[in-house]
Formats: C-alpha cells, sequence, structure tokens
C-alpha cells in the first residue's frame, strides 16, 4: 500500500521538522549538546537525557493517541501514574535493607492491574453511561490522586529494592532501560492496531460513530477498550516514574503529565477531532515537549518557564486545528491576491 | 406529580441542602465540639476563596463549557501581588487593582479564542492552566512573603458579628462575591444569556441574543474571580508561592457539580454553589474530627460526590429522553433536501 | 379568500449554487389572511425559497416586495426585523428556560435596572393567552411536548411583531392531537388576518390547512393554485414533473414489457410482522424472497427511512417481530442485524455511510471486518484483493484503492457503501436512496446491479422517490404514505399510476 505510507510520512513531517529544527537550533547555540560520553559502557549526553526524560509520557502518549483518535480524552492519566507508582511502593516497602515486601513481579502485576482498573472506569462511563470523555475522566483526575494519597498515607515511600530500579535507571546495551518499554509498547501497539483490525475500528470511530454504528461496528466495545488500554499505559508509565526515583509521591508523581501527552499527542498529527492517528507522530511529539525544556534548561532558565511555551504552543497547535481560524487565513490570503 | 417535582429548579438545590444538613448534622452528633454558630461561619472563613473561584466557575459551567485554569490563575495572583508589593512597594489597593486586571486580561483573552475560533474551552484552559503557572515562575521562583501592613491587617482581622461569633474580611468578600452573582445570574441579562447558551448556542444566536459577547464575558469573569480568590488566599498566607491553588481548578469544578449545576450546562445556581462549597469543607472538618483518615480522603469522597451528581443528572436525562416524544430517526432528507 | 394585493411578492427568483440551479426564475406570493403551502420532492427548491426569503441565502436575481417594497434580508435577524418569522421543526428555543423567559429573552421587562419577572410572566401569559393557550408559563419549556414547545416559538415570533410566520415542518414529531390543536392555533391567526406560509411534507395535512398550494419541481415554478381546486392526484403528478396522461402512457408501456405476474420465485428471506415504534412508522407486514427486488415507493416523509432503519435495526421497534430464513430474530442493532445477513446502504452517504477520511479499500472492507471481528485481521493482501474485485465489477471510478474516499464523487460513493455490503455477500440488502444526486449513467448502472444482484439470489429493498426506477426494477412494491404502509403492488397492477393512486386514497 504504497500510498498509505506515504500519507503517514507526509504526516510525520512537520513534527520531524520540529524537532529538527530545535535540534539544529541547539547545535548552533548549546555547546556540548550533542556530545556524548560513554561511561561505564552506557552512553551519557543531552541526547540521551531527552529520551529517557521523555519516556513517561511517551508512554502515556501512546495510549492516549487511541483515546484521542475515537474523539475522546483522557485527562486521568497523571492521577493514574501516582496511583500506579503508589501501588508498586506500598507493595514493595520502605524497607532499607531492599527487601520487598512482595515478590517484584507481583508488585508490578498488581500495580499495572490497579491502573488498568481506572482505565475500566473510565470506560464504563464513557461508553456505557455516556458521559463526555472530559467529564468521565474528570472524576478519576479529582479522586485519583486522593486514592494516591491515601494509599501511601499521604508520604513519600523511598525505595531500596535495588532490581526495581532498572525501569527508570537501568541500562541495556549502552542505553537507558525505559527507552526499551516505550519502543516495546509502541511496537506492540503498532502490531495490535496495524496488523488486526482495532486500528481501523478506533479510526471508524472517531470521524463517524454513526457511519461506524451502521457498518456494524460495536462502538461501545471500541471506546471500553480505548479507556482500558490508557490506563495501562499510565500504569507503566507509573513504574518508570516511581523506579526513576525510587520513590512514589502521591502528590507530584505525573502532576500535569496529563497536558504533555495530550500536546505531544496533538503535535504529532492526531487531530482533537478524532480519526486517523499516529503512534510514531506521538513519540516525536514527546520529544519536541522534552527537547524544549532540555533547551530552556541549557540556557539556565527554570524549567518551570517551559510551562508557558508549551502553553502558546497548544494555542498555536489549536489555532491551526481550527476550521474557522484556517478560513480567516484563508479569506486574508485569498483577498490579499485579488487586490495584488 | 414526581414529574414535576423532578422538573422543579430547586430541587437539586434542595437536595444538596438536605445533604449538607445529614452531614453538618451527623457531625454535631458523631463529635463534640463539632456544633457550634462560629464552627459554621467558620466554613466560610475557611473556604472562602474557593467560593469565590466557585462562583466564576458557576457561570462557566452553566454557560456549557470548563474553566481549567482558574487555579494557576489564583497562583499567578498570589505572585503578582506578593512581588508589586515587596519588590515594587506599590500602593495595596493599586496592587490589587492590577492583579484584578491582569486575571481579568488573561480570561478575556482565553475566551476570545474561544468564541472567536471554536476552539474547545477545556484544552484552551487547560494551557491556560500552563501559561499561569508558567507565569508564576517568570514572576519569581522563590515564596515572597507579604510583610505590607494592609494585607496584615485583613489577614488578622476579624467581622464581628452577634456574640463572640466573627467572620474575617476574606470571608466577607466571599460573601458579598456570591450575592452579587445569584444576582447577575437571576435578574441581569446578561445572567439570563448564560443560561441560554448553555441550554442551546444555537437557539440563543437565533433568538438574537448577544452570544458572542456573553461567552467571552463569562471567561473574563471567571479570570477576575480568580484573581479575587488569589488576592483573599494572600489574606491567608501572606505570601506569594507559584504553586498556590494547584488543583484547585478541581476543587472548584466538584463543589459546582455537587451544587447542583449541570456539566452540560444550562442550569445551576450561585446559592447551589454555596452549599458544594459547604458540603466541601463539611467534608473536610468531618475528616479532621475522625482523626484517623489523612486529609486526602476529601478528594476521594468529592470525586465520588461528583461522580453520583454526574450519574443522576444522566439518568435524569435519559429518563426525561424517554418520556419526551420518543426517539424519531427523522428522515436525514427532511431537513437537508428542499 | 382576499384578493388584493398580496403582502409578499416573490419574482423571477434565481438562486445557483456551484453546480446545481436550485431556483429558476421562481415566483411566489402570499396574501394576508391565507395559508399557502410550497409542495415539492427533495430537490424541488422548497427550503432554498425559504431561505431566500429569510436571508439565509442571497438570491443572484430577481426581487422581492413586502406591502409593495423591495427588501433584501442579509441574515434571519434581519428578515425577522422586517416581520418575516420563521418557527422550524426543531424548535429553537431553550430547554432550560421557563416558558416565559425564552418570550422573552433578550428582551426582557426591566425596573430598576433589574429584570422585572412578574412583569414578564405576565405579559407572556397574555400573550400565550391570545392564542387560546393557557399554561403555567413559569414552568421550564422543556415539561412541554413539542407541539406546545412550537406554539411558544409562535408567541414568541409574534410577539416580536410579525406580518409573515413561516412554519417549516412543524408537524413532525406531533401526535394526531398535537397537530389538530396547532392547525386549531393557525387558523386562529389566518383569520386574524396573518399571512402564513406553511411548509409540510404531509399531504393530508397540506390539504387540511392550505388555502393555496405553489408547487416546485427541481427549481422551477410548476404552477400555484387553489388547494380546493387541485385535485391529490393531479398534485402528485405536478410534483413529480408529469402530466397524468403520461402516466397512463408509461402504465401500458410497463404492462407491455413486463411478463405476466411470474410465480413468487425463491424461499422466504425475511418476515416482518407487525414491526412498528410510536412517533415513527405505524406497524407494517412486509415479507421479502430470495430472488426478488421489493421497492419501498412513497413521497418523502412518508416513512420509507424509517421503516429501513428499524428493519436494520438502527431504531429498536416497540412492537412486532422479525424473522429471518424462517427463525425468530433479535435484531437490536445494526451490528445484529450484520449477523442476520442484512446490508443496509443510508441514504445519507456523507453523514451515515461512507467515512470519507479512510481509504476506499477501508470502506470496502469495514463491514466485512467487522463481521469477522477484531482478531480475524483480513490480510493486507485479501483486503486489497477484494477491493480491487469490487472496484472493479461495479466500476468505481477512483485513482486507486488507497485513496481517501472523500475524493469520489457521489454516484462512486454509493456504489463504495454498495461494496462494503456485497462483500459480506449479505442475504438481504437494503438500499435507500441509492441513485439519489448521482448522474444517470450511474444511476442506470445501480439499477443493472441491483438486478444482477437479485438474479444471484439476493433479496434487495430498494427504496426510491423516483417511482419509474421503483417501477422499473421491482418485483413488488410496498406503498407507504403519512408513516404508514398503505398498500402493495405487484404484476400487472405494478405501474406509476397504480403508486400515484394508491397514495393519493391511502388505506
Amino acid at each position: 500500500m504504497p500510498s498509505a505510507r506515504s500519507l503517514g510520512r507526509s504526516k510525520l513531517v512537520w513534527p520531524l521538522a520540529a524537532l529538527g529544527c530545535l535540534l539544529l537550533f541547539n547545535f548552533f547555540f548549546t555547546p556540548n549538546f550533542f556530545r556524548m560520553e560513554v561511561k561505564e559502557g552506557h552512553l551519557y549526553g543531552n541526547l540521551i537525557d531527552i529520551l529517557k526524560n521523555a519516556a513517561p509520557i511517551m508512554l502515556l502518549a501512546i495510549g492516549l493517541t487511541l483515546v484521542i483518535a475515537t474523539k475522546g480524552i483522557d485527562i486521568s492519566v497523571g492521577s493514574v501514574v501516582a496511583i500506579s507508582a503508589g501501588v508498586v511502593a506500598i507493595l514493595l516497602g520502605g524497607d532499607l535493607a531492599g527487601h520487598p515486601k512482595y515478590p517484584l513481579a507481583v508488585a508490578i502485576v498488581v500495580a499495572l492491574l490497579a491502573a488498568t482498573a481506572a482505565g475500566v472506569w473510565n470506560g464504563i462511563l464513557v461508553s456505557r453511561i455516556g458521559l463526555q470523555p472530559i467529564i468521565a475522566t474528570l472524576i478519576l483526575f479529582v479522586a485519583g490522586r486522593g486514592i494516591a494519597m491515601v494509599l501511601t498515607n499521604a508520604m513519600v515511600v523511598w525505595l531500596y529494592v535495588k532490581p526495581f530500579a532498572v525501569f527508570g535507571q537501568g541500562y541495556l546495551l549502552g542505553l537507558p532501560f525505559s527507552i526499551y518499554l516505550v519502543a516495546g509498547l509502541l511496537l506492540l501497539t503498532a502490531l495490535v492496531t496495524r496488523r488486526t483490525a482495532i486500528g481501523l475500528f478506533i479510526e471508524s470511530v472517531g470521524i463517524n460513530p454513526t457511519a461506524a454504528r451502521f457498518s456494524g461496528i460495536n462502538a461501545k466495545n471500541v471506546l471500553l477498550g480505548v479507556y482500558v488500554f490508557s490506563g495501562f499505559c499510565a500504569g507503566v508509565s507509573g513504574l518508570v516514574v516511581c523506579s526513576t526515583v525510587m520513590s512514589a509521591d502521591g502528590n507530584n508523581a505525573g502532576n500535569l503529565f496529563e497536558l504533555d501527552a495530550i500536546l505531544a499527542v496533538v503535535l504529532g498529527g492526531t487531530s482533537l477531532n478524532g480519526g486517523k492517528f499516529y503512534l510514531v507522530g506521538s513519540m516525536v511529539g514527546a520529544l519536541i515537549i522534552q527537547t524544549l525544556t532540555t533547551t530552556i534548561y541549557a540556557f539556565n532558565v527554570a524549567p518551570e518557564i517551559s510551562q508557558v511555551v508549551k502553553a502558546l504552543v497548544v494555542y498555536a497547535v489549536s489555532l491551526l486545528q481550527s476550521e474557522k481560524f484556517r478560513r480567516r487565513i484563508a479569506g486574508v490570503f485569498v483577498r490579499g491576491r485579488t487586490v495584488a | 406529580m414526581t414529574r414535576r417535582l423532578l422538573n422543579d429548579r430547586s430541587l437539586p438545590v434542595l437536595v444538596i441542602l438536605a445533604l449538607f444538613l445529614i452531614m453538618f448534622g451527623w457531625g454535631s452528633v458523631a463529635y463534640t465540639g463539632f456544633f457550634s454558630v462560629q464552627n459554621f461561619l467558620n466554613l466560610f472563613i475557611d473556604n472562602a476563596y474557593l467560593l469565590i473561584l466557585a462562583v466564576g466557575m458557576t457561570f462557566v459551567i452553566i454557560s456549557g463549557g470548563i474553566d481549567l485554569s482558574v487555579g494557576s490563575m489564583l497562583g499567578l495572583a498570589t505572585m503578582i501581588a506578593a512581588s508589586l508589593l515587596e519588590k515594587q512597594h506599590l500602593n495595596p489597593l493599586l496592587v490589587i487593582l492590577i492583579v484584578l486586571l491582569v486575571g481579568t486580561a488573561l480570561g478575556f483573552f482565553m475566551g476570545c479564542l474561544i468564541q472567536f475560533f471554536d476552539l474547545p474551552p477545556f484544552i484552551i484552559t487547560l494551557a491556560g492552566l500552563y501559561l499561569g503557572r508558567g507565569l508564576c515562575y517568570v514572576v519569581s521562583i522563590d515564596t515572597i512573603a507579604i510583610s505590607d501592613k494592609f494585607f496584615q491587617d485583613a489577614a488578622h482581622s476579624q467581622v464581628k458579628l452577634i456574640g463572640d461569633n466573627f467572620l474575617s474580611p476574606s470571608a466577607v468578600i466571599g460573601l458579598v462575591v456570591v450575592a452579587v452573582g445569584a444576582y447577575v445570574l437571576h435578574y441581569t441579562r446578561f445572567g439570563r444569556t448564560v443560561y441560554a447558551i448553555g441550554g442551546n448556542e444555537q437557539s440563543a444566536l437565533l433568538m438574537g441574543l448577544p452570544v458572542a459577547r456573553t461567552k467571552i464575558g463569562i471567561y473574563a469573569l471567571s479570570g477576575f474571580c480568580s484573581a479575587l480568590a488569589g488576592v483573599v488566599f494572600t489574606f491567608y498566607t501572606l505570601s506569594g508561592y507559584a504553586l498556590d491553588g494547584k488543583g484547585m481548578e478541581l476543587d472548584a469544578i466538584a463543589t459546582v457539580v455537587i451544587g447542583g449545576t449541570l456539566l452540560t450546562g444550562g442550569a445551576g445556581s450561585a446559592l447551589g454553589t454555596v452549599l458544594g462549597v459547604l458540603v466541601y469543607g463539611t467534608i473536610q472538618v468531618l475528616i479532621v474530627f475522625q482523626g484517623t483518615l489523612n486529609s486526602w480522603w476529601t478528594r476521594i469522597v468529592i470525586g465520588f460526590l461528583v461522580f453520583l451528581f454526574c450519574f443522576l443528572q444522566r439518568l435524569f436525562e435519559a429518563r426525561k429522553g424517554a418520556t419526551a416524544v420518543g426517539s424519531i430517526s427523522q428522515e436525514p432528507a427532511a431537513t437537508a433536501g428542499g | 379568500m382576499p384578493e388584493d394585493a398580496p403582502i409578499l411578492e416573490m419574482r423571477k427568483i434565481t438562486k445557483v449554487f456551484p453546480g446545481v440551479k436550485a431556483l429558476s426564475s421562481v415566483d411566489f406570493r402570499l396574501f394576508r389572511g391565507e395559508v399557502h403551502a410550497i409542495m415539492g420532492q427533495n430537490g424541488a427548491g422548497k427550503s432554498t425559497l425559504v431561505k431566500v426569503l429569510t436571508g439565509v441565502h442571497e438570491p443572484d436575481s430577481g426581487e422581492m416586495l413586502l406591502e409593495g417594497k423591495a427588501i433584501r434580508p442579509d441574515s434571519p435577524f434581519a428578515a425577522q426585523k422586517l416581520g418575516i418569522s420563521t418557527v422550524y421543526q426543531e424548535v429553537n428555543l431553550c430547554p432550560n428556560l421557563s416558558v416565559a423567559e425564552n418570550m422573552f429573552i433578550g428582551r426582557q421587562p426591566m425596573r430598576f435596572g433589574r429584570i422585572h419577572w412578574r412583569e414578564l410572566n405576565r405579559r407572556a401569559e397574555e400573550a400565550l393567552k391570545r392564542l387560546n393557550v393557557a399554561i403555567d408559563v413559569t414552568q421550564v419549556l422543556s415539561s412541554y411536548s413539542i407541539a406546545i414547545q412550537q406554539m411558544v416559538a409562535i408567541a414568541r415570533v409574534l410577539d416580536v411583531s410579525s406580518k409573515i410566520l413561516i412554519l417549516d415542518e412543524p408537524t413532525s414529531s406531533l401526535d394526531e392531537t398535537e397537530v389538530k390543536r396547532l392547525f386549531g392555533l393557525i387558523r386562529t391567526l389566518r383569520d386574524q388576518g396573518l399571512a402564513i406560509l406553511f411548509i409540510t411534507h404531509f399531504l393530508d395535512q397540506t390539504y387540511a390547512i392550505s388555502d393555496r398550494i405553489t408547487v416546485l419541481k427541481n427549481g422551477d415554478f410548476c404552477g400555484e393554485y387553489r388547494t380546493a381546486e387541485l385535485p391529490k392526484l393531479e398534485l402528485i403528478a405536478r410534483m413529480l414533473g408529469k402530466e397524468l396522461s403520461e402516466f397512463r402512457h408509461a402504465a401500458e408501456q410497463a404492462a407491455r414489457k413486463k411478463a405476466p405476474a411470474e410465480p413468487r420465485q425463491g424461499a422466504p428471506v425475511l418476515r416482518i410482522r407487525q414491526l412498528g415504534l410510536r412517533g415513527s412508522i405505524a406497524p407494517f407486514d412486509l415479507d421479502l424472497d430470495e430472488r426478488e427486488v421489493l421497492g419501498l415507493a412513497g413521497l418523502l416523509g412518508s416513512g420509507r427511512t424509517e421503516m429501513a432503519k428499524l428493519i436494520f435495526g438502527i431504531d429498536s421497534p416497540n412492537q412486532g417481530e422479525i424473522q429471518v430464513n424462517g427463525k425468530k430474530a433479535n435484531i437490536s442493532s445494526p451490528r445484529a442485524a450484520m449477523m442476520e445477513g442484512m446490508g443496509f446502504c443510508p441514504e445519507d452517504r456523507k453523514n451515515e455511510g461512507v467515512l470519507g477520511e479512510l481509504t476506499v479499500r477501508e470502506n470496502v472492507i469495514l463491514a466485512l471486518q467487522a463481521r469477522k471481528g477484531l482478531l480475524r485481521f483480513i490480510p493486507l493482501k485479501k483486503q486489497l484483493e477484494i477491493a480491487g474485485k469490487l472496484i472493479e465489477s461495479l466500476k468505481i471510478k477512483t485513482p486507486s484503492a488507497e485513496s481517501a474516499a472523500l475524493q469520489l464523487s457521489g454516484g462512486n460513493l454509493q456504489k463504495v457503501m454498495l461494496a462494503r455490503w456485497l462483500a459480506t455477500d449479505p442475504s438481504v440488502l437494503i438500499l435507500d436512496e441509492p441513485t439519489r444526486g448521482i448522474d444517470v449513467g450511474a444511476k442506470l448502472e445501480i439499477m443493472e446491479l441491483i438486478l444482477n444482484l437479485s438474479r444471484q439470489g439476493m433479496g434487495v429493498i430498494f427504496i426510491s422517490s423516483e417511482f419509474e426506477e421503483v417501477v422499473r426494477c421491482s418485483d413488488r412494491v410496498a406503498v407507504l404514505r403519512d408513516h404508514a404502509k398503505v398498500g402493495e403492488l405487484s404484476g400487472q397492477d405494478l405501474d406509476e399510476r397504480n403508486i400515484l393512486r394508491t397514495i393519493a386514497e391511502g388505506r
């Protein structure tokens, strides 16, 4: 299917170009931005840091891409990250000697199950009860962080279970382990959506739920599925976040992640109006956001200020996706031409 | 008979009032020292800033929109106020005026984006949340303590009521905002247009109502309320801190929804919102009195209440749909063709 | 009927949209104290004419005179200021506000700078009383029936002061008693001297309420008649743009061409008994055999689409049952219908059928894939094969199977829809207006296809407002009118004239 491929590729052009520009800017203005070092067999450098720091958002963006493709939204992902981190932390326990309370595998599975359960909750509210996605996921957005804090008894739980550190800090073949997690989940999702009918069904529901229903697609189950998956992705992201700092802080873990993830998806070319989705685009989007943060950081500006830039990017992207704005711009353009 | 009762616009307010009375009553029975007039007044004193935020949010949600930026706008207001007072040493009244103007202007800006370019309010205000937080750090990264006398006085003075009971100036401001909000919603054309837009924006346009002006006005108003809430918040903390008001947008939305305002727009009241804030405050106090639960249970209970109210609203909606004319599938051509 | 100067005259109104002449030199006049109906089929130009009158569209040429003065409203709001008010079938009010507020919002009586609620309620009550509507005006609008809501909408526009009242399909969602009540109100207003323009698809209602009828066909003016002087059969003929004699001729031809009534050929695939949905379509019986084309004939709004949607499980019936191949089937969703071997091409291809952003291939295999389920994925090669075969056999003109469907023309989109269902190899195929809005060549191809499919054993339900096509394609025709099945024609009886007669006479 040559033309479909090239269409996918052309959609990737813009996010890649944006990322390229950012990197180019750094090449000229940020000293040593591209320098790589090998220490103890691991690669170090800004580029590796960007990949590593973007990993949690990338994981969220994978799930969110599918949700947004159905014309939905999941703003609870940040809270679910906190829940997942909280669950794994209390199951491993804060034992200073590093003996886990429960086996590591159990802790991880239970944390992922908890996050998936959160997704099931969201999915049921959207697909069965018929709440608007923003309202449905608002509930966990509110309560989720409370649940995380109650789990950890409102304290930051520090972890000393060495093997768990691999998710956020470990290295494999010279690269951070979290990158393999992202790559694995991405590959799996791409395979499942593109090598089964799921991707087609998701896009159909996003483009036109009525037409999809008339074609015999069970739109309700498609919706349920994407929210469940989004919950699962948030769970994986929570593990990485928790492992990176070896602690679970219900109040700050995953704070404002939802906006970064939504922004990543939108930057990657998937429209908030649903329809065609671009998983790789979302990954590039997440990298753009992280590169931006790193760039700002490199200029010794407080990284928090990058939020202003992010906000402006969101405004710009929303404007570009706005039918009304495009028409107005087109109107100006046409008028300009007739005058000239 | 039941249908008539359900359709009664005062029903949601009655439900929430009952909920509040049950909670407050239960606390009074279960815990000694819970019931007192001052404890009731304390609910207003402790939550005045939330009350102000929630009143602004009530307008937004009645119109069918949402404003996720209010918490960070509150934070920004505290930062600007503290910075202007302590670093520029401006007159405190002038500072308050500037803060209010900035808040209103940011709300106005977001309203324009939403109205003129048909952008989803939640995306625009979510970005506003970022913008506000980011601007906080632009003002200052550190906490700025406020030593200004006017603010100190506002923080420490009491407004005496009958007996030994009192309110704080913040609580008084909060109650005034509620009164003004209720008046505007009920007695002005602007207020009624807010309801009309929430009911059916298309119809509102066809009826010749000033939809664009009103919608922008709503977000400007919400920005104003956030800024005012920020000023009031500094009366508590006597400082400006970039993380002030974190997550408060959720508290505001939750209290508005619990107060009976439909998240889909078109119905709600400022009085209901006050009751929503009182319920919120009572839950917090109850959890304090209970002693063993940590304060984050408030969040969970609030989340549950939001779910409950959304769920009930949805059920009610579905029932209303069923009792109406029935699902007539319109022949599409009837509207499309000639 | 007063015969003084008309309050409104529209002269030689022409409106061209890209590619379509929606109105060509149409005349229309409206008198005080009369109810004037505009009749016409789909695309006749009714709504365009009304939209020109209400300022939604600007006419390309022609003039409009209101009380002898030239007008040119540029928005519905401007038209309303001139005294031309419209009440739509979808009541354009706010359901969440009280009746009184809906009537006065935007111009509420004020006192001391605030809304004077008591005065507002009093005025609303009075205004409604003048229309013989006595209700509690402080209740929210949504607590009243659509009929009452419509009356409130009428009261609102009258209170703004109205010279001309346009009622656009006001009765579509009303039951019989509500219609009667509304008509009572319309008569009262007419007798008070108001000029009323009434648009409806219901023939009976046109005759019950209107004094005068203007007929349009394909954007052309076909004549203005006094209702009393225009027999129903003739009205239908005019709407279809034919002389009655032509039908006679066509009937003879058809009789000559068709073989004498063949016995029913195949086994019954679909057996429907007393299926119905209140407010949508009255209970009906319908049978469909293998190798049979069953036509559904009726004017626009007669309930054809409603019938199809009920059969395909899109709407849930509140009575009756469907048997597929002799077994009772529980068809609760389109998916269930598909699993029973049905397919449905909706009339509104753009909004209910084709997924424009998907490729032609994806559109074609969608239903088949939905039928197979998520996991039994059709490999890409197989997909291309299926799509390619159907593109070829249906002669779909597309740059490639991988082109986005929205680039295709109407006729080709229709074929894509057909291809989607043919890929599932259905035993029953329901086609709602498959020939509408496509060029003549494509029309013929699609009709040829329908006949071919039935020859291969499929049972086809074919819906069209072109009776000629229905007669040409169908073995049997069920006739609908005013949301009910009123008759069935087959064999020798099956010709256009009999369809018309069945529609005109009703049951």
